[in-house]
């Protein structure tokens, strides 16, 4: 009763979720929008007649001068900047702006674009002598900050009263200022259409990325070819031309050039900035949160006048603000991918009957054996993780390595090696097609090809997206295992949605079904998911009838069997279940039978804390990882077992020294060649007499080539070739 | 490690004596016993402050709230006196409020790991508001007669040399001793050369860091202690001024490289000489307030050139967030 309920409970109830959408980016500007919305609230109940237009309309003209200082700012800081000098060219724009206005009787659209070109020129300062020069922003913005405030002084002693004497006639100047359309102000509409494109910028743009990049790390992005010095330089003259962007909306709304605008408004804005979550190390930001923060700062610095604070107390409550939002930030980006990893892993409620016996005088047909211990090494040392091993019809011996190379080993005795390709990810498992390319299962990155001189190619990395998952599930984070049926399709396994490569024994502790099989038509050149919600989906192969896969779930501890065409299409059956251990690659045997692996044997402890999920969940939030429970990866063996899910053969390595996991096999010409994961060799077993067919080539069997004489293998490739060109 | 041919610190003498012929030749005034004990007053609380942020810079760090603690302090004991409490309480007062924010911005810094440019920026800022909002009815605090008995700390020359002075060298004196043979002054050196390598001998970083901004603070009020008591009030308006920048502009100009790490009392004391001559100069020429902050303003920014050219910054150890 209360398993099941617990099962039910842990079935049902998506706790993934919370751990998915904590990772997403869009969280954290969830919070600063959420505390805007919590301020709007207070405020209304506090100050009567806050929301009604007049008052909206007046704090939207606010916001949105502010709001452009804030923007630009904010891209500042994303960069990996700061500017504090914003306060003190918002004054010079403002002034610059009145006295192309004012005194010189310019048209408005030329007093504007050289305003703005104003602005440009100041930020220009700060973006040469911090891009380029290197200085340190935070000390450079402070000084010219002061160079600026003091030109200031020094012009408006001179020109205030030529400005204060002159007015211009201008209908667009005043539209400019006191405008409003629909009863917005006009500010409001640029400042939203600024704001709007400026998320897009940052968040969908490549120039965007490239400025969320310097900020993350700028050494990386200078490694990885981003002109870092010019982006960087280019980020102050957008600070300049947004500021001057605000400063004339000012300058058309009060006409004034008083001695203290702009004094402070610096803290005002970088307040803003990091209050919207915006950080001070830079990398992380979007536009969105510097609108938020900048209506919560204003919205509380009006209220707070509005219920009659003087002038220091509001100092005091910006400079609370800043250093609680900095304080807060500062904990969050250093912990963040801690909570955040707590958070994720959710385990769910497995349930496996006990494990059949391994015991030597168990008497089963799992008992151990010391048949692996003479195995001849290939490559020791040489080679790390070759998950899955492949031969082609020339003997030639490859192995993916943790590297993302392709290594080819050549015979007779494979001691001599080469990079066959490079691809980059890890490499999984791997079939040949009809005309000998070799398709790879890439973790992280999805199935490439690499055709026999070695091109490189992308097959699939996208697949449908489903509708009701959190995390985008059409990217492919680790494809593991692939075969291809006769009409070219590829079948492929993708072990989980939910982790990446090196974290795959994180799944076994969720043990949740987050695997899928996933099909690529070459016709259509797309994939889409067939089967979803497979634990661990791992090994796939093409059973003998041709019209169904073979497919392994490592945490499930089945086989089972998918129906991709006949007269059962579409259906499932479990061929092998409750195995002692986690399956992984499926291949043929020459006998018309299959090879499979158990990359590890199951643990009662395991199989007891999978059925306590809380228990597990604990302990990932609890346990520093390198502790946790994780499932015995380290002992494996190889079996054979027939269409019907009955074990043949048995093959194991007692003292676990040449093959403590085994995760593939492959039997070629009477031998049996054995990879691993995490072993750095590969291992050559000799078939006993009899037990196979000593001209066996799986490939050539495949595609139904005649391989009993080895010197007519070219020439059947020879005829194969002309019989397509023919017949095409 | 390559030997410098002209160190920053001989470049800065030669530079001051340059200008100091200069003006002596230029201006009649300027080389006179009474200017020349003029300028070293008017620089000496600034040289004090400096005093306080070079230890903090040697410790890789700037405090931006030196002069709301300069200011906020001092009045503060001036204000309570003024309003009737006996001296060793206002003085308990001035000096707790000093360790307080001493200690939020060594904690925010050490602990919380805020980049101490922004946790001293906000601290100042908190500081001066509160000392606007809630302290200080009058812009200027006047100095109590109350308060004579200890007016010996700011005035009343001793061998023709002003009390600030005074009080300056011996700070100095002091400083010299806790940096150069104390082992918190060589721990503070450790933390700003590489404060990760400090921390893996065994130092005990965090403690020494809240130890460097709490000193800082007292330093500070003491100069806000020195200045109250030389002009007989205390003018809380100049946290406004510019006069944070005076001091950074000591130390960088001094030779203490904002890396951190290096610097002695002797580069604070250049520095203050540099500075005493060029805004004395300045003065004498009749050059006004914001002309003055505009030529600072570019010193400060070629010196920062400079800094930037002769101490380059190590990516590898520099923090997050130290913009």
């Amino acid at each position: 009763m209360f398993q099941n309920i617990l099962e039910f409970r842990y079935k049902y109830w998506p706790d993934h979720f919370l751990g998915e959408i904590l990772a997403k980016r869009w969280m954290e500007t969830a919070v600063p929008v959420i505390i805007l919305t919590c301020t709007v609230l207070w405020l209304t109940s506090v100050i009567p007649g806050f929301l009604t237009l007049a008052s909206i309309s007046d704090i939207l003209r606010q916001a949105g001068e502010v709001g452009l200082v804030v923007l630009g700012l904010s891209l500042v800081m994303i960069v990996g900047g700061i500017d504090l000098s914003v306060g003190s060219m918002f004054a010079l724009s403002n002034l610059c702006a009145l006295y192309l206005m004012h005194v010189l009787h310019l048209p408005v659209g030329l007093a504007v674009v050289l305003t703005l070109a104003f602005g440009a020129v100041l930020g220009a300062v700060n973006g040469i002598l911090v891009g380029y020069c290197r200085l340190r922003a935070f000390l450079t913005t402070l000084i010219t900050l002061i160079i600026y405030r003091s030109a200031y002084d020094l012009l408006i002693f001179r020109y205030a009263t030529e400005i204060a004497g002159n007015l211009p006639d201008s209908m667009i100047w005043d539209f400019l200022g006191i405008g409003s359309i629909l009863g917005l102000p006009t500010v409001a509409y640029v400042f939203a259409a600024i704001a709007l494109f400026g998320h897009i910028f940052l968040t969908r743009m490549r120039k965007g990325w490239h400025i969320n990049a310097i900020g993350g790390s700028r050494r990386s992005a200078f490694n990885s070819g981003i002109a870092v010095r010019r982006t960087v330089a280019l980020c102050y003259v957008a600070s300049g031309v947004l500021t001057a962007m605000g400063a004339v909306f000012f300058a058309s709304r009060l006409s004034s050039a008083g001695g203290d605008i702009g004094v402070g408004l610096e803290v005002t804005a970088l307040t803003a900035a990091v209050l919207g979550g915006i950080s001070l190390g830079g990398g992380r930001g979007n536009a969105t949160k510097a609108v938020a923060g900048t209506f919560i700062v204003l919205l509380i610095t009006n209220g707070l006048t509005n219920l009659g604070f003087a002038g220091g107390y509001n100092r005091m409550f910006l400079a609370g603000i800043l250093l609680i939002s900095a304080a807060i930030d500062f904990r969050w980006v250093k912990n963040k991918h801690r909570i955040v990893s707590r958070a994720y892993v959710s385990p769910a409620y497995h349930e496996l009957p006990p494990a059949p016996s391994a015991k030597i005088d168990s008497g089963t047909v799992w008992a151990l054996n010391d048949k692996l211990k003479d195995v001849y090494v290939i490559g020791e040392g040489e080679i790390e993780g070759a998950e899955d091993v492949i031969l082609d019809r020339y003997d030639n011996l490859y192995g993916g390595s943790r590297h993302g190379d392709i290594i080819r080993f050549f015979p007779p005795d494979y001691k001599r090696w080469e990079i066959f390709a490079h691809i980059g990810g890890a490499p999984l498992g791997m079939a040949f097609d009809r005309d000998d390319n070799l398709h790879v299962c890439v973790g992280g990155m999805g199935v490439y090809r690499i055709t026999p001189d070695r091109k490189v190619e992308m097959v699939t990395d996208e697949t449908n997206r489903s509708i009701y998952s959190v995390n985008d599930d059409s990217r492919m984070r680790l494809a593991d295992d692939l075969d291809i049926v006769d009409d070219g399709r590829i079948f492929f396994s993708e072990a989980t949605v939910r982790y990446e490569i090196h974290d795959w024994p994180i799944d076994g502790l969720e043990a949740r079904g987050n695997g899928r099989i996933i099909c690529y038509d070459p016709k259509t050149k797309k994939s889409h998911t067939v089967i979803r919600n497979l634990i661990f989906p791992n090994g796939v192969c093409v059973a003998n009838n041709k019209q169904s896969i073979l497919f392994s779930e490592t945490w499930g501890c089945t086989v089972k069997r998918y129906w991709f065409d006949g007269p059962n299409k579409g259906k499932i059956e479990i061929v092998m279940e409750n195995l002692p251990g986690y399956p992984d690659n499926i291949n043929w045997a020459s006998d018309g039978n299959y090879w499979m692996s158990l990359l590890g044997m199951r643990s009662p402890a395991l199989d007891l804390a999978w059925k306590m999920p809380g228990f597990r969940k604990r302990m990932a939030k609890r346990v520093p990882r390198d502790e946790w429970l994780f499932p015995n990866v380290n002992i494996g063996c190889v079996l054979k077992f027939n269409d019907k899910g009955e074990v043949l053969d048995i093959l194991w390595d007692l003292g676990a020294k040449n093959h403590p996991q085994i995760t593939s096999m492959r039997e070629h010409r009477g031998y049996l060649f054995l990879g691993g994961l995490s072993n750095n060799r590969i291992g050559r077993y000799k078939i006993p007499e009899g037990q196979c067919d000593p001209d066996y080539v799986q490939y050539d069997r495949r595609w139904g080539r005649d391989t009993a004489d080895p010197s007519s293998r070219d020439e059947v490739t020879n005829q194969n070739k002309i019989k397509k060109k023919v017949e095409a | 490690m390559k030997k410098q041919v002209f160190s920053q610190q001989s470049v800065v003498i030669l530079i001051s004596l340059v200008m100091a012929t200069g003006f002596a030749i230029f201006l009649p005034a300027f080389l006179t016993v009474l200017n020349v004990v003029a300028l070293l007053q008017n620089v000496a609380i600034l040289g004090i402050l400096s005093l306080g942020m070079a230890i903090i810079v040697i410790g890789r760090g700037i405090d931006f709230s030196m002069v709301a603690l300069l200011v906020v302090p001092s009045g503060l004991l001036l204000q309570l006196v003024q309003d009737g409490h006996s001296i060793p309480i206002a003085l308990a007062a001035a000096f707790a409020l000093a360790l307080v924010f001493g200690l939020i911005n060594g904690f925010l810094i050490a602990y919380v790991e805020i980049s101490p440019l922004f946790t001293t920026l906000g601290t100042g800022i908190f500081l001066a508001g509160m000392g606007q909002a809630v302290f200080f009815p009058l812009d200027v605090v006047p100095w109590g007669p109350q308060l004579n008995s200890m007016e010996w700390i700011g005035s009343g020359p001793i061998l023709q040399i002003p009390k600030p002075i005074v009080m300056f060298v011996l700070a100095a004196m002091a400083m010299t001793f806790f940096l150069r043979k104390t082992r918190l002054g060589s721990y503070v050196y450790a933390i700003g050369d590489n404060p990760h390598g400090a921390r893996t001998t065994g130092i005990p970083t965090r403690p020494v860091i809240v130890f460097m901004y709490v000193l800082a603070a007292m330093i500070a009020t003491y100069a806000g202690l020195v200045m109250a008591a030389s002009i007989h009030s205390m003018p809380t308006r100049i946290y406004n001024s510019t006069m944070i920048y005076d001091v950074i502009l000591i130390v960088i100009i001094g030779g203490i490289g904002m890396t951190g790490g290096r610097g002695r009392v002797s580069n604070v004391i250049v520095g203050t000489v540099l500075i005493g001559i060029l805004l004395n100069g300045m003065t004498i020429l009749d050059v006004s307030y914001s002309a003055q902050n505009v030529v600072k303003g570019t010193v400060l920014l070629i010196a920062l050139l400079f800094d930037t050219y002769l101490n380059p910054r190590n990516e590898d150890t520099a923090q997050q967030g130290d913009v």
